[in-house]
């Protein structure tokens, strides 16, 4: 498969010249398979840029929703197979206790706050609510499970018949609670099933060590605990994503070589800079 | 060996460490899967040393009585009620584990349901009468 970064900020779009080599957009990544299944996880701002890259002759594109939090569905309205009546797109994410996905959605892509609705889009539009165990897409087989962060929030798990593995968890606060983390085997730590093993895992990296104090259960991770997590994960390669928007591009350098250095980690990391791409 | 768990039984467990109320963490099938420290001197057993205990085993080391000193069914125990009928239960009872003395308790237990309605275990909770 290959991966592409297409947004890696968290929480708020921070475009200028201080953000402009790790990328001012949120949340998005092209998944591409070996036979042509094009996946996109997460729909922030980043997805305008992805959806024109999407050729023309592709009928089917799946997009998949950790949770419905401003950054990972802003740009949703502007991906531009929304618009085409020529493909189906299939839209996989949680639904609440209370509300369905689709209800959910509506909340946004429905006036005053988007012109265009859910139900107007050119488009074939599907629904899928998660987590649902496995399903295949393609030549891919995701797996969805809740994640600690606030409000249904699930991270995926993508494994190629190649037998490589991406795991995607951009929001996510595993050491929530603990009163050292990581203390519990894997089974017991949030993701730590999902993550387990992965060829590639874009995780959560929102704050610096010494920042996480002052906001423990906003449900993202400090440096160490991305650090902490993926090796207890064991995971191969490491990016690093959803920077924080107070973090320059000068900060992200510092920060992550202090938190690395420290750490020491048994395996590869490669902070997350908009515009890069994995082959697996 | 540990199976995956669900983020509604970590988080349950994560609250369960962090209280001075005895609890009892329960999956779906009835395993004790967690218990925290206060819990420990109801089961005279530390959780370190014993990890995941199956249903028929732990509750084999715990006798349980009524208010009228009468055994308490298995099928009638809270965490049962709970497990079986998917409704939080609260009652007195009388417990022990092994040769210890009896104690004077209530228990609250209740299921955790989880989206689209699955049921991931039961928390047990006792306060001392």
């Amino acid at each position: 498969m290959q991966v592409k970064l297409w947004g890696t900020r968290g929480s708020l779009a921070t475009p200028g010249p201080d953000t402009a080599r790790y990328g001012g957009n949120t949340s998005c990544v092209a998944v591409r398979g070996h036979e042509g299944t094009v996946l996109v996880l997460d729909a922030g701002t980043g997805i305008r840029g992805m959806g024109a890259t999407i050729d023309a002759a592709v009928r089917r594109v799946d997009v998949l929703l950790t949770h419905l939090h401003m950054d990972h569905i802003q740009g949703l309205g502007f991906f531009a197979p929304l618009y085409r009546s020529d493909v189906e797109v299939n839209i996989w994410g949680p639904a609440s206790t209370q509300l369905s996905l689709l209800a959910r959605l509506m909340r946004y892509l429905s006036p005053p706050l988007f012109p265009v609705g859910l139900r107007e889009l050119p488009c074939k539009l599907m629904l899928h609510e998660v987590p649902c165990g496995e399903v295949d897409i393609g030549e891919f087989r995701v797996t969805s499970a809740l994640v600690c962060h606030p409000g249904p929030t699930v991270g995926y798990r993508l494994t190629e018949a190649t037998g490589r593995v991406l795991t995607y968890l951009p929001d996510h606060e595993p050491a929530l609670g603990a009163r050292t983390f990581p203390s519990l085997p894997r089974a017991w730590i949030s993701g730590g099933t999902l993550a387990a093993e992965s060829d590639l895992l874009i995780h959560d990296s929102q704050y610096a060590t010494h920042e996480y104090s002052a906001r423990v259960g906003w449900g993202h991770s400090s440096f160490r605990h991305m650090l902490d997590f993926a090796a207890l994960a064991e995971v191969k390669h490491l990016v690093p994503f959803h920077h924080d928007p107070d973090h320059s591009d000068a900060d992200l350098d510092r920060l992550m070589a202090e938190a690395i250095d420290e750490a020491n980690p048994p395996y590869r990391v490669t902070p997350g800079r908009e515009g890069m791409t994995f082959d697996l | 060996m540990s199976t995956a768990k669900s983020i509604q039984i970590i988080l349950a467990r994560q609250l369960a460490s962090c209280v001075a109320m005895p609890i009892l963490l329960v999956d779906a099938v009835g395993t004790l899967i967690f218990y925290n420290e206060p819990a420990e001197a109801l089961l005279n057993q530390r959780f370190e040393e014993t990890g995941e205990i199956p249903a028929d085993e732990w509750r084999e080391l715990v006798a349980v009585e009524d208010e009228d000193r009468r055994p308490v069914l298995p099928e009638d125990r809270p965490m049962m009620v709970a497990l079986l009928h998917r409704r939080s239960v609260s009652r007195a009872i009388w417990t022990r584990s092994g040769d210890s003395a009896w104690r004077h308790l209530q228990v609250t237990a209740f299921p955790l349901v989880g989206e689209g309605g699955q049921l991931h275990g039961v928390m047990n909770i006792f306060w001392e009468i």
